[in-house]
């Protein structure tokens, strides 16, 4: 199986695939935790940011609406995820691994 | 099973009899025997489901992982159960009617390590692993040592998640059956014994399936009755609650719950980087077939879960206003009966009678039966997959051998879990829980991390570098506010932070990243190679296990 490994391992179009997919992954946490620790970085040093009115007279501080924002977007960044996943990097690799696969007949299959 | 129902039905009757006694001895609430009847017929219910699975329970592969059968929305579903623990549902609810917004606080930070999950670890880890977390490191690092550390990571979480959830489900049968705490506490310890060593994990996917859809459907008409209430205008109720809360506005905005910045970061770092090393949770992506499948999983779990938290909180802020104000819900003290962990449950009564009552006191105290299963389970596996079969035996061990000790694990388990509750009863269950995250953020996650993105990281760095983080996290906890002034009755914190992840996390990954870049064993080198078949199986899920068989 490791020849299988290797051949895939240092094939150029599996590795310009699993970049560009590195990239997508670590964007998007990038997004998250930037997202996410400026809620917290509020939180910690100005809470008194949060605790603005959303308009003169409510009683709705700033705080809840980009709470629930922050769900939000995290659940519209998984769809994304998994949106590119499905249709972009799984039909790609499956068709490169039955690619390597082909023009080395010898591979055993894995066990 | 024949002999479990034998033992559970005498216990079960039991419980109204006694019940009523210890209400009139301790001049609580008279037992109410249309919620108690709800209750039952659920807890019956979901043990007749456990029934059936055990039937289904073969292989050590159906025990731990539920034989690689479930859907992607069927393990959506069992992650979001999982999640939903007591911690979610009563201790943010509680945490929302005692100080507001600092509920969210909480929720969020459960929320935003599922995202982090599925781009970074999900699909690679069910690509690499068998039944637990510890397969998927030790794919090429050396198994014994990171089995050991594994299981001692996977049982600190285990312990610290089991303590809230005995906390949050004695509380509730107190409350609802009148019965002394320590009773129900053990009550609880017992049903879950029994759930965990006859059904395995196809009965605790079961039971969490049907309890997160049960749940969310419950937790869903709460929030609608309260929005009701105030004609679907969120600013109607949210003016209520400021005018009739304690803190006034204060409940509006970041207050109390985390009083300095360390405290703040330090909660965020381990709540967010915590459910990636959650045991129970990490074993959940092993019960799909393939990677997609778990990559599906998170997505609808996320979805669950966020939906829920959005719940929770307005069932918080509902409480603050239906609850609060009701003096039937107080004891003579003033307090909320039962604790502020108690808070959704009365919700329940408020706003939908006996009947209601029965049916969400049923469901949370499924939700946490499930969850300590789930819990269990996995720090069973900790004990009989990494450390007996793996460490001891060196894999020659029966199918047969290796569930019976998994069987024996779950009892112990249970045992101390029911100690351990009746010991932590005044703490708030979902700070409790963010204590376990703080414990899987400083071991669990960094070798689970840096084995499938650093080429570089040893056995040597991983082992002492986990233990460091172990201890860190350990020691901060039991020296902090919470072990060491408030359980065990000291004047002043050792260490002054009640949330330890900013420190037990840099250790971890500081220490593991020197020891590893030191070790320049012939292994090490070894271990650097493997990495590249470990990238590609990971990429790809070829030789896989269990992939495409199903």
């Amino acid at each position: 199986m490791q020849d299988l490994y290797r051949a895939i391992h240092n094939h150029p179009e599996f590795k310009r695939l699993e970049a560009e997919r590195a990239r997508l992954g670590w964007s998007l946490t990038g997004v998250v935790l930037a997202i996410y620790f400026s809620f917290i970085l509020v939180i910690a040093f100005a809470p008194e940011l949060f605790a603005q009115p959303i308009h003169a007279g409510s009683v709705i501080s700033w705080g809840i609406p980009l709470g629930i924002l922050v769900i939000l977007i995290s659940f519209l960044l998984t769809g994304y995820y998994v949106y590119r996943a499905n249709t972009r990097f799984d039909p790609a690799r499956e068709a490169l691994i039955r690619d390597i696969r082909a023009s080395n007949p010898d591979f055993r299959e894995p066990s | 099973m024949i002999r479990a129902s034998h033992l559970l039905l005498p216990l079960l009757l039991l419980v109204p009899a006694g019940s009523g006694l210890a209400a009139e001895l301790e001049g609580a609430r008279p037992v109410n025997y249309t919620a108690i009847a709800m209750f039952a017929l659920f807890v019956f219910a979901t043990l007749g489901i456990t029934w059936w699975a055990a039937r289904r329970t073969r292989t050590t592969k159906d025990f731990y992982a539920a034989g690689g059968s479930i859907t992607g929305l069927q393990n959506g579903l069992a992650i979001s159960g999982d999640f939903m623990s007591a911690a979610s549902f009563l201790g943010i609810s509680g945490l929302v009617f005692a100080s507001g917004f600092d509920g969210l606080i909480y929720s969020i930070g459960f929320l935003v390590g599922w995202p982090i999950i599925l781009f970074l670890l999900a699909e690679r880890l069910r690509n690499l692993g068998k039944y637990t977390f510890a397969d998927a490191v030790s794919y090429r690092l050396q198994a014994l040592p990171i089995r050991s550390l594994a299981a001692c990571g996977t049982l600190a979480v285990v312990l610290l998640y089991l303590i809230a959830q005995m906390v949050g489900a004695g509380q509730l049968i107190q409350v609802l059956f009148g019965l002394p705490y320590p009773v129900a506490v053990i009550l609880v310890g017992l049903l879950m014994i029994l759930y965990v060593t006859f059904g395995g994990m196809i009965a605790t996917t079961w039971v969490q399936l049907i309890k997160a859809v049960l749940l969310l459907s419950g937790a869903t008409f709460m929030a609608f009755m309260v929005l009701l209430h105030y004609g679907f205008s969120p600013e109607a109720l949210f003016a209520d609650a400021v005018r009739v809360h304690d803190s006034g506005r204060d409940i509006m905005a970041p207050g109390g719950l985390v009083s300095d910045p360390i405290s703040a970061i330090s909660l965020g770092l381990a709540l967010m980087f915590g459910t990636a090393g959650l045991p129970h949770i990490l074993m959940r992506f092993f019960t799909v077939g393939d990677a997609r499948e778990a990559r599906r999983s998170v997505f609808f779990a996320t979805g669950f879960i966020g939906y829920f938290y959005i719940l929770t909180f307005i069932i918080g802020f509902g409480a603050i206003v239906l609850v609060g104000t009701n003096p039937e819900f107080r004891d003579a003290a003033g307090d909320l009966l039962g604790g502020n962990n108690m808070a959704a449950v009365h919700l329940g009564e408020a706003v939908g009678g006996d009947i209601f009552l029965g049916f969400i006191s049923a469901v949370a105290f499924a939700t946490i039966l499930a969850v300590v299963s789930g819990l269990t389970l996995s720090g069973a596996s900790a004990l009989s997959h990494d450390l007996y079969a793996s460490v001891f035996r060196h894999g020659r061990v029966s199918e047969r051998d290796e569930v019976r000790v998994s069987r024996i694990a779950t009892i112990i388990l249970g045992i101390l879990a029911i100690g351990l509750g009746i010991v932590f009863q005044e703490q708030n269950v979902a700070y409790m829980v963010g204590l376990a995250f703080a414990i899987a953020a400083s071991v669990n996650f960094p070798i689970l991390f840096l084995s499938m993105y650093w080429r570089r990281l040893s056995t040597r760095g991983a082992a002492v570098g986990g233990f460091i983080g172990l201890a860190t996290a350990v020691l901060c906890m039991l020296l902090g506010p919470t072990i060491w002034v408030d359980i065990l009755g000291n004047d002043e914190a050792i260490f002054p932070y009640k949330h330890p992840a900013l420190f037990s996390m840099s250790a971890a990954f500081i220490s593991i990243a020197l020891f590893s870049l030191l070790d320049r064993s012939r292994r090490a080198q070894d271990e650097q190679q493997a990495f590249d078949w470990q990238y590609v199986r990971s990429q790809t899920g070829i030789g896989a296990e269990g992939a495409s068989k199903h």
